[in-house]
């Protein structure tokens, strides 16, 4: 055999060994891609499981809630007219009057009344829960009831001092009596003239 | 012969190399996959743990079922306690 054909033939065998070579790693690789997406698609089949009844529970959940909105917010324009009511919930939430309620389109044009300056929340609350309120007993549509500028520490001056820190323990009562924890000596020298006078 | 050695050198100079970039080309890139598919796996199971707690839904949905009941309750009380603002 002439040395070209040897060579011709190393050659081939060369070529024949890569191709083996690279085509086996590429096999293997793509083994392991089979295996890592049959993982995925076993995980994402889970979260497709798990996930299904949710868009029907959650819808079912925001139909709940709009039905108590729409019935407090009813209850609220019906007690409070469209106005105040406007302007409590502007109180509460500030610039959420400009949204209006949903079941009343005509009350995104109204300006709400400033009720939250003229009253605290506390007081508006009392106000609006019945006329047996103690806050009440004044017309709310008369003068201001609280200052408007120093009405926190208005009301905060209603309480003693030692409870504004808010204390975790509160200093107890004493307890006085006979059967009192402690009992004081009896002295009989208490009240009479002092037998030295003290020293200057 | 001369054309036996010609043909020889070819394949040994271009085919062999040219062949070898190619498959190698082929291998790094089949390579090149499986961290990310490895990495998605795991991500799809993180994903899937997340949404363990998906049935405490439907708790929610319950619980939410009987908080609105009761302030229709407490409502209804309401409309028939205070009166409307046109009466007063």
């Amino acid at each position: 055999m002439p040395a070209a054909g040897v060579v011709l033939i190393i050659a081939v065998v060369l070529i024949v060994l890569a191709l083996v070579y690279y085509l086996v790693s590429t096999i293997f690789a793509l083994r392991t891609i089979t295996a890592g997406l049959d993982d995925v698609i076993a995980g994402v089949g889970a979260i497709v499981e798990k996930s299904a009844p949710v868009n029907g529970v959650v819808t079912a959940i925001n139909e709940q809630l709009d039905t108590g909105v729409d019935l407090l917010e009813g209850l609220l324009v019906k007690k409070a007219g469209m106005d105040d009511a406007l302007g409590l919930v502007d109180g509460l939430y500030p610039g959420a009057a400009a949204a209006g309620f949903r079941q009343f389109p005509e009350s995104t044009s109204i300006t709400p009344p400033r009720i939250a300056e003229v009253y605290t929340k506390g007081t508006l609350t009392l106000a609006r829960l019945g006329r047996e309120a103690p806050i009440a007993t004044a017309n709310p549509a008369g003068p201001v009831l609280r200052n408007v500028e120093g009405g926190s520490l208005a009301a905060r001056l209603l309480y003693p001092e030692g409870r504004q820190s808010k204390p975790e323990v509160m200093p107890r009562s004493p307890v006085i009596g006979t059967d009192a924890p402690s009992q004081y000596e009896e002295r009989e020298d208490i009240g009479q003239p002092r037998k030295r006078m003290p020293a200057r | 012969m001369t054309l036996w050695w010609i043909g020889d050198i070819l394949l040994l100079v271009v085919v062999l190399p040219v062949v070898i970039y190619l498959l190698n080309g082929v291998l790094s890139a089949a390579k090149s996959i499986v961290p990310s598919v490895h990495q998605i796996a795991g991500v799809a199971a993180a994903g899937s743990k997340d949404l363990d707690a998906v049935p405490l839904l439907l708790t929610t949905q319950r619980q939410v079922e009987q908080t609105v009941a009761g302030v229709a309750e407490y409502g209804g009380s309401l409309d028939v306690i205070i009166d409307d603002a046109e009466e007063r």
